[in-house]
């Protein structure tokens, strides 16, 4: 009973995490500059992964795989933001425009 | 009812990260910047830790997780180091889109920091850029940018 709800679960968290990847995906091409395609890379890719990395956990069902599929969600969580920042950070100091749409450019020297 | 339900999403999820896969590369292929492309490739890497994980729910192996991890690291790292490269580098396309200020700065900007000795001084030097330029310039600007939401909205 445990093993096929952890099999339900698994299923659908693989699902979720795949949608979000995919989706992250579709945002890189749709969107209109660096900056805003970076809030899909980042957050909707490295959370489609965090996902699919729990499913695995929930499958697994081991002590040993679970604690280093959490231990590897928790690295990705962590560094996704840094890498994007960095990278937001170096196309901004370099000269990359925001789009034209853009309402507000709060780093803009006065 | 359960494993075969296990065995659909499986396949849904690897037809999904097949699709992403060829959509990311596409945009590393095309990506007008340099920026788009290190951020597709951070995608890919992305996907591929996902596709791993899938991979380890098909087959059982566990190990693959290990793969995932160390993955994850080299992708960060690639990352940083593509960060630390574009911030060096400088600017030497244009950027696509609507310009909000003329060409003519960015001109400046990237002669400016085509050779910089040290990332700081680049850095330093844009910035500089950054303020010394006009104000009616920002002004003429940021008319059109708060007019168009209001005429979306």
């Amino acid at each position: 009973m445990i093993a096929a709800l952890a099999d339900i679960v698994a299923g659908l968290l693989l699902i979720a995490g795949a949608i979000f990847v995919l989706l992250a995906a579709v945002g890189l091409w749709r969107l209109p500059d660096i900056y805003s395609r970076m809030h899909a890379a980042s957050k909707a890719g490295t959370l489609g992964s965090g996902l699919m990395l729990i499913a695995l956990a929930v499958h697994a069902g081991d002590t040993s795989t679970t604690s280093r599929a959490i231990a590897g969600v928790v690295f990705f969580l962590l560094t996704a933001p840094i890498s994007a920042h960095l990278l937001a950070k170096a196309a901004y100091a370099v000269g990359y425009r925001l789009t034209g749409e853009s309402v507000m450019d709060e780093l803009r020297k006065k | 009812m359960p494993s075969s339900f296990l065995d659909f999403s499986v396949q849904i999820a690897l037809l999904f990260l097949s699709a992403t896969f060829l959509i990311t590369v596409f945009k590393v292929i095309k990506g007008p910047t340099l920026p788009d492309r290190v951020l597709a490739l951070d995608l890919l890497v992305a996907a591929a830790i996902g596709f791993t994980a899938v991979l380890g729910i098909k087959t059982g192996f566990t190990l693959y997780l290990d793969i995932a991890i160390a993955l994850g690291l080299v992708g960060f790292l690639a990352t940083v180091a593509f960060a630390r490269f574009i911030l060096a580098r400088g600017q030497t396309e244009e950027t696509e889109g609507g310009d909000v200020q003329p060409s003519i700065e960015a001109k400046e900007i990237v002669t400016e920091s085509k050779a910089p000795a040290q990332k700081q001084t680049a850095s330093k030097k844009t910035s500089t850029k950054r303020t010394s330029a006009p104000k009616p310039k920002t002004k003429k600007a940021s008319t059109p940018r708060k007019t168009t939401p209001k005429a979306k909205s």
